[in-house]
């Protein structure tokens, strides 16, 4: 079992054998991953991917009451910059105050590097505390700290001795692991180990993990329909809210990527049941998440009633899109908690999968079971289409683009929607987590579709004019030709 | 004292990607941590957008894990160099370290001189983020491609009128092609040719020119001061520095009159470039002036929170064109200690004797405070990063995010320089003022 109570978690190759290096099929993924035999292929070419830190100081930058002192040279802290009107704005909408939130920078140094730099970020951490009275601080690990090997935790303890709020360290060092989610964990490890306390009372409420909140008013009200509160999770948060997660009736997630950490974490740790089900993308997520759900709370009736009210309303009209979406040809490229869930969400419109890549794999969550998307997908798939991990190799996915040219590509990551239009394929990046929420998201999201492969202009106008910045050499080779030939 | 960064507004020196990213088909060969390209673009970018003909998730880049902190990661920087000039279709490879690598010893001078004989040119730059800020790295960068690339190519004969623009750093300045182009204009109108090397379409072929010009024009208080001067040492070539961005007519104009000075144009032929431009600049003045003198909220006194570059220009076109009274200027660039005094000089130019005091300070929590210490007797206008925006609507007054990080507006071709940008800048600072009931 993943969950650990000592004050590192490990990354997610370590701790769930999860990779970023594969190219097959969908079954063939299925059986190596289930007979031991899934290996990580290493590359000898790759480009520029993502850190966990990034993943990890700023899901902790959207508490409303957290500050962050990242022990790091000054480029690191450039997420303070990324999230300084972002969680403001988020906080506006709910009007909620987030003056006691900060994100702060020790700005390391040549000399740091060789005498350390402990004593300046006791300091920082103090002055903190003192600009923004926080609920609490998150000590961010960095490359630098983690090489040359800052006691973070040390200082830590130190300091909350003296300070009357919980201080936590987060081991994200960049270098740690190639899987960005791995920061989603350490984020919620030390929310788990130094945030949550045991229960006191059982509340009204049910946990759901999830990013930004965007479909906050419509699952408040679905939830009341099972007589329950929903208590998004982390961004617009307090301190205090966190610190009651053991008290939730249960806790629900719409990314497994995401959520597996700190939901199994609530579980094992607490007794918070952790709703093991699809994440709540078109019909048959939708349905399984609120049925599991339902069962955890023993509504089972009210979530039939309610699954039943939805049918009626949308099922007609989401068959009617069906028969216009059938046959198109997709090609997905997305996080492994999204991408199967998306993938189905696109089968139930008609579209055909024809390469799905993700851009890391779990073979297993915390509880040490396959993800439910990704097993589900192997047994329901219409067609065993070709799959492969990739950490964002932008060259990989464009030489598949190229090669299999389906009618549309869709993305969610930064910056990676737009290569798919330059060789003329319209593309969709799913930003928002709740954009194919249920039977109403479906029918939007595949109205997008349709709206995006019949009014080309964008897609079209851009791509007679530029050129890709790939040789044709590249492009006459095989997707994972930089691959090992031995696995790792 | 306590070394923290509040609210940063720049970033490490491997920020300097960008402006090789800013080079048309240039190649950053990152040898950094898998974070860092992403994160860097997306901050200093922010919501400007950071694509184009490659992007941040183009460039190759070893992804330092722990076995290369351990082993050591040359021949991975040696596989991926390799294989980028194989795959990725660019004009010239810049190979970028990042804090990992140079910690842990990483020769990137040796690794990269392997390929310095193929065809394509691949050259490096030690841009480890705990030495240095971005607007550093954009220096290193600049004179690496000196160094590496156009001294081993020779010296090449002067081209007669000939003019390399220096100044706006790609992306970290969000107006900085529009900027640019403007520069650009400006210059050609005095009949002289522009070279720059950053923006769309220029690259490699401007790069091969620069040690043709007849001089180099450095627009900028501090930033590209060394790359000058090297250009000056190795290609006998002189500089004008002229430390204002040129913005509004009665900058323009100077700007005009120094650089047509410099290069011997004469001067009938500047007044008659100024004269034009005057009139039309104060047909739109003229014509608007009612909503200028006729408000309520507008401000008469503003501080501005920026790098040197922003601080200077926009405060002397505020000054010098529309009649505004400084107050304290903020500079947040971490501007190196050896400049601060000649930059603070240019600050108590102004018109009138009229000066302002300057703070050096990477603290924006402490300039916040230092700001709502000020009185402005009246609302102020806050001019910054949208770090301001909050606290511009807590002190009443006025506010304009141009630096980084910009956020909540779009900047695509538009520019503040020159007679156009001017009037631009006007135009979205009382966007934010007629907001309020007048």
């Amino acid at each position: 079992m993943g969950i650990t109570k000592s004050s590192e978690n490990s990354v997610r190759e370590t701790r769930l054998g999860s990779i970023t290096g594969y190219n097959g099929t969908l079954k063939d993924l299925h059986k190596k991953s289930g007979c031991g035999g899934l290996g990580d292929k290493g590359r000898c070419f790759s480009q520029a991917s993502l850190c966990n830190a990034a993943c990890a100081l700023s899901q902790l930058s959207f508490i409303t009451d957290a500050a962050i002192v990242h022990h790091a040279p000054s480029g690191c802290a450039v997420t303070a910059m990324q999230v300084s009107n972002s969680k403001d704005q988020l906080a506006d909408a709910l009007g909620l105050d987030n003056s006691h939130s900060g994100y702060v920078c020790t700005d390391m140094n040549d000399s740091d590097i060789v005498f350390g730099a402990t004593d300046n970020l006791k300091e920082v951490i103090r002055e903190t505390y003192r600009r923004y009275q926080p609920g609490a601080i998150f000590i961010g690990a960095s490359c630098v700290s983690g090489i040359i090997g800052e006691d973070l935790e040390s200082v830590a303890g130190e300091l909350r001795a003296e300070l009357p709020i919980p201080v936590a360290p987060v081991f994200c060092e960049g270098f740690k692991t190639k899987i960005w989610a791995s920061g989603f964990d350490a984020a919620y490890h030390a929310i788990l180990t130094q945030i949550v306390k045991p229960p006191e009372k059982k509340s009204n409420t049910v946990n759901v993990i999830n990013f930004f909140g965007s479909a906050r008013k419509q699952i408040t009200e679905i939830f009341a329909e099972f007589g329950v509160i929903p208590l998004f999770l982390t961004s617009n948060t307090s301190i205090r809210e966190l610190s009651r997660l053991s008290e939730s009736l249960a806790t629900v997630s719409t990314c497994g990527t995401l959520g597996t950490y700190l939901g199994n974490g609530l579980q094992e740790q607490y007794g918070v049941p952790y709703v093991k089900s699809l994440q709540p993308h078109g019909m048959v997520g939708y349905e399984s998440w609120l049925s599991g759900l339902g069962e955890v709370l023993g509504k089972e009736a009210e979530v039939a009633a309610h699954l039943e009210r939805e049918r009626v309303l949308h099922l007609p009209k989401i068959l009617a899109l069906k028969q216009k979406l059938t046959g198109l040809r997709a090609v997905i490229g997305m996080g492994p908690g999204f991408n199967f869930n998306t993938s189905r969400a696109l089968q139930e419109l008609g579209i055909e999968i024809v390469h799905s890549a993700a851009w890391h794999f779990d073979k297993q969550y915390d509880d040490g079971k396959a993800p439910d998307a990704f097993t589900y997908q192997v047994e329901h798939s219409p067609t065993d289409y070709k799959l492969s991990v990739n950490d964002l190799q932008n060259h990989e996915l464009i030489n598949i683009l190229h090669r299999v040219k389906p009618d549309i590509f869709f993305s969610r990551h930064t910056g990676s929607t737009v290569w798919a239009m330059k060789l003329g394929i319209p593309a969709i990046c799913v930003y928002d987590e709740y954009a194919i929420f249920g039977y109403r998201g479906l029918l939007n999201f595949g109205t997008w579709i349709l709206d995006a492969v019949t009014n080309r202009s964008f897609t079209e106008n851009l791509s007679k004019r530029v050129k890709l910045p790939y040789t044709d050499w590249w492009f006459n080779q095989q997707n994972d030709h930089f691959y090992d030939k031995e696995t790792t | 004292m306590t070394r923290i960064i509040d609210q940063p507004r720049y970033v490490c020196a491997l920020g300097a990607m960008q402006s090789v990213q800013g080079i048309y088909r240039g190649v950053p060969v990152l040898h950094a941590g898998p974070g860092c390209a992403a994160k860097l673009a997306g901050g200093i970018a922010g919501s400007n957008g950071d694509s184009g003909y490659i992007s941040p998730q183009i460039y190759p880049c070893s992804n330092v894990s722990e076995t290369e902190i351990v082993f050591g990661g040359e021949d991975v920087l040696h596989r991926t160099i390799e294989n980028a000039l194989k795959v990725i279709d660019g004009d010239i490879y810049v190979v970028l370290s990042g804090c990992t690598t140079e910690i842990v010893g990483d020769d990137i001078s040796q690794v990269s001189s392997a390929f310095r004989d193929g065809a394509k040119p691949v050259i490096f730059v030690e841009t480890a983020g705990f030495k240095g800020s971005n607007l550093e790295g954009h220096e290193w960068v600049v004179d690496a491609i000196t160094n590496q690339y156009l001294v081993p190519r020779g010296t090449r004969e002067k081209v007669k009128g000939l003019v390399n623009i220096w100044g706006p750093i790609p992306s970290y300045d969000p107006f900085w092609v529009g900027n640019i182009r403007e520069l650009e204009a400006l210059i050609r109108e005095l009949g002289l040719t522009p070279n720059t090397i950053f923006g769309e379409y220029r690259g490699l072929e401007n790069i091969d020119l620069v040690p043709a010009a007849e001089f180099n024009l450095l627009v900028s208080p501090w930033v590209g001061l060394k790359n000058v001067q090297l250009l000056r040492e190795k290609f006998d070539t002189p500089y004008l520095h002229y430390p204002t961005i040129p913005m509004g007519a009665v900058e323009t104009s100077k700007f005009l009159r120094a650089v047509g000075e410099y290069a011997g144009v004469s001067p009938e032929k500047i007044n008659g470039i100024v004269e034009r431009h005057e009139k039309e600049y104060y047909y739109h003045i003229e014509r608007t002036s009612d909503v200028f003198l006729e408000n309520r909220t507008m401000s008469r006194r503003f501080s501005i929170v920026s790098n040197a570059a922003d601080a200077l220009a926009i405060s002397s076109f505020l000054v010098n064109d529309f009649g505004l009274v400084p107050d304290k200027q903020y500079i947040t660039d971490a501007t190196p200690e050896e400049y601060r005094e000649n930059v603070a000089e240019l600050f108590r130019r102004y018109q009138y004797g009229i000066q302002a005091e300057v703070l050096f300070s990477i603290d924006g929590f402490e300039i916040h405070e230092d700001i709502r210490q000020n009185d402005y007797f009246g609302p102020p206008l806050i001019i910054g990063s949208i770090f301001e925006k909050k606290l511009a609507e807590e002190l009443n007054g006025n506010f304009l995010a141009v630096s980084v990080p910009m956020k909540e507006r779009l900047v695509m071709s538009s520019s503040y320089v020159g007679y156009h940008g001017g009037l631009r800048l006007l135009e979205d600072i009382y966007t934010y003022v007629l907001k309020q009931f007048n």
